[in-house]
């Protein structure tokens, strides 16, 4: 712990307070949400009016630029929850918890947007609406990782040791990820043909590829402002009898 | 230390040879289940057998899911779950005793029901073999990794659904490679890479699963 | 800007929108949710100090 100087570890100490961070949260949702906005406009913008039409696909392609990038924050958030849940039980970190459990809902959008948005891709491209690829099968069994751990946290009464546990299921999912990746795609590649391919594009043109990028980088903001919101929740339904929340009613009222 | 580890794993069995009956259970259930499917799907020899792998594990994985509830409950409502966290002992290893004499009492049975379930569903005689390596590798995995959910979830009061959610996609890979032997097998193909997976697995389990159970399993009890 | 054009999507117009449709509805709904938790919260809040404070 001495490699780190000490103003950062003053910085990490005072983020950690539930008020500073409360507050912290209060001031940067704005400009989170102005940022979230240019980038979705802009992101928006290229890929559903400036980027050319695909060659094999026509303009259901578009579907790419909420479809891959949600699938990314999927995955994103997992391991994001996952370095939580070791910050939150090595270090005992109050606020790591809430990120963790207030990440969950936010990651789970994600996996729900990512299914539905591919099977919608696919039922004009492969004729039905499901279809038992790696990707999707993958997302699928993601999705039952974070609705587990949603539902372990509300099944157990007290909170603080509902996040311990949910932490350890996060680390324990987060091995999985790989485990379920790997096994999954090669019983895909032992029962699907080359179609699946078709989702792979070889080389991605520029101008498609752009608006791709800015969306990502949206929902990484989105990703953010989310969760913030759920950490603010989170921390008030924990803390609703401590004096900094006694103080803020009081300037509420 | 040692000792611990064999007095924990001889009192569970102790404990469950008391109800001999229950001890048949999961078996019973691995059995009609598999004997669902038939009446479900209609009885052709050529769909049963194609199914044959699949079914056979599905099953078995269900089994397993439903007799992990048994792992720690009864030590949790007397008491004795306490003790042993109380105990001297390294937890973990504790821990492996009981999932240890758990895989016994419930998984290694299983293994009986395989000459029945490949005879009702026609899976070729040169499964066989392969069907009981599978048997015998991946149900002590199930019971590892089912402990995890088990100890994260036995202080709840209707923790079996949870259970269910939390368990089952950690269970995927192993019914992946578990069926797919069985299947490669019944047509003739090699299938040393899967089973050595689920070896890999096993060991890794027998290393990995503890820790996080202990832990698990303290919080529980608090 | 043909608007028709741009709502048809080279024919793939209900798949399109309807993934664009079905990603903001959840997007905004993850954001709301928590907004309208926290404000119910805060107002249950404040009645029970003002109850308390009697």
């Amino acid at each position: 712990m001495s490699v780190i100087p000490a103003s950062i570890g003053r910085f990490f100490h005072r983020t950690a307070s539930p008020p500073y961070f409360y507050a912290l949260a209060d001031k940067l949702i704005p400009w989170l949400t102005a940022i979230l906005l240019v980038l979705l406009v802009c992101g928006l913008y290229g890929g559903l009016y400036l980027a050319p039409s695909d060659y094999q696909q026509g303009d259901s392609y578009r579907i790419i630029y909420i479809h891959v990038p949600a699938a990314w924050m999927s995955l994103f958030v997992y391991v994001l929850m996952a370095v939580m849940a070791g910050i939150a039980l090595v270090w005992r970190m109050k606020l790591a918890e809430v990120m963790l459990i207030a990440s969950a809902p936010v990651g789970a959008g994600f996996t729900f947007i990512a299914l539905v948005t591919g099977s919608l891709w696919g039922k004009p491209m492969w004729g039905t609406w499901w279809v038992w690829d790696a990707r999707l099968t993958f997302e699928l069994i993601l999705l039952f990782q974070y609705l587990g751990v949603v539902s372990l946290y509300s099944a157990i009464e007290d909170k603080r040791s509902a996040a311990k546990e949910v932490a350890i299921l996060a680390l324990v999912g987060v091995v999985n990820v790989p485990i379920i990746h790997y096994s999954v795609e090669w019983w895909s590649t032992l029962h699907q043909g080359p179609t699946v391919t078709k989702l792979d594009k070889p080389s991605i043109h520029v101008t498609m590829l752009i608006p791709l990028l800015l969306m990502a980088l949206a929902f990484k903001f989105y990703y953010l402002i989310a969760v913030l919101q759920n950490a603010k929740l989170e921390l008030l339904k924990r803390e609703s009898s401590s004096q900094w929340v006694k103080n803020l009613l009081e300037k509420k009222a | 230390m040692i000792a611990a580890f064999f007095a924990v794993i001889r009192r569970d069995l102790l404990l469950a040879f008391r109800r001999r009956a229950e001890m048949a259970n999961p078996l019973f259930f691995f059995v009609l289940v598999v004997t669902l499917f038939p009446l479900a799907v209609g009885a052709q020899p050529h769909l049963l057998q194609e199914m044959a792998p699949g079914v056979i594990w599905v099953s078995a994985l269900l089994a397993a899911l439903l007799s992990l509830d048994g792992m720690f409950r009864s030590d949790f409502e007397d008491g004795s779950l306490e003790q042993m966290l109380l105990s001297s002992q390294p937890l973990a290893i504790l821990v492996l005793g009981k999932i240890i004499a758990h895989w016994l009492v419930t998984g290694l049975p299983l293994l009986l029901a395989a000459p029945l379930l490949a005879m009702f569903l026609g899976l070729p005689e040169q499964a066989m073999g392969t069907l009981w390596l599978t048997l015998i590798l991946a149900t002590p995995l199930l019971s590892l990794i089912g402990a995890i959910g088990v100890a994260l979830t036995v202080g709840l009061r209707r923790g079996g659904m949870i259970l269910s959610l939390l368990v089952l996609p950690l269970y995927v890979p192993v019914l992946i490679f578990a069926s797919s032997a069985v299947g490669r097998a019944a047509e003739g193909l090699p299938v040393s890479a899967q089973l050595n997976i689920l070896l890999a697995m096993l060991l890794a389990a027998m290393v990995l699963v503890p820790l996080p159970t202990s832990i698990a399993l303290k919080m529980s009890v608090n | 800007m043909n608007w028709e054009v741009f709502l048809e999507m080279g024919g793939y117009g209900f798949y399109v929108w309807t993934a664009y449709g079905v990603t903001f509805a959840v997007l905004l709904l993850n954001i709301l949710w928590p907004i309208m938790q926290r404000k119910q919260l805060l107002r249950q809040l404040i009645i029970r100090q003002k109850r308390g404070q009697r």
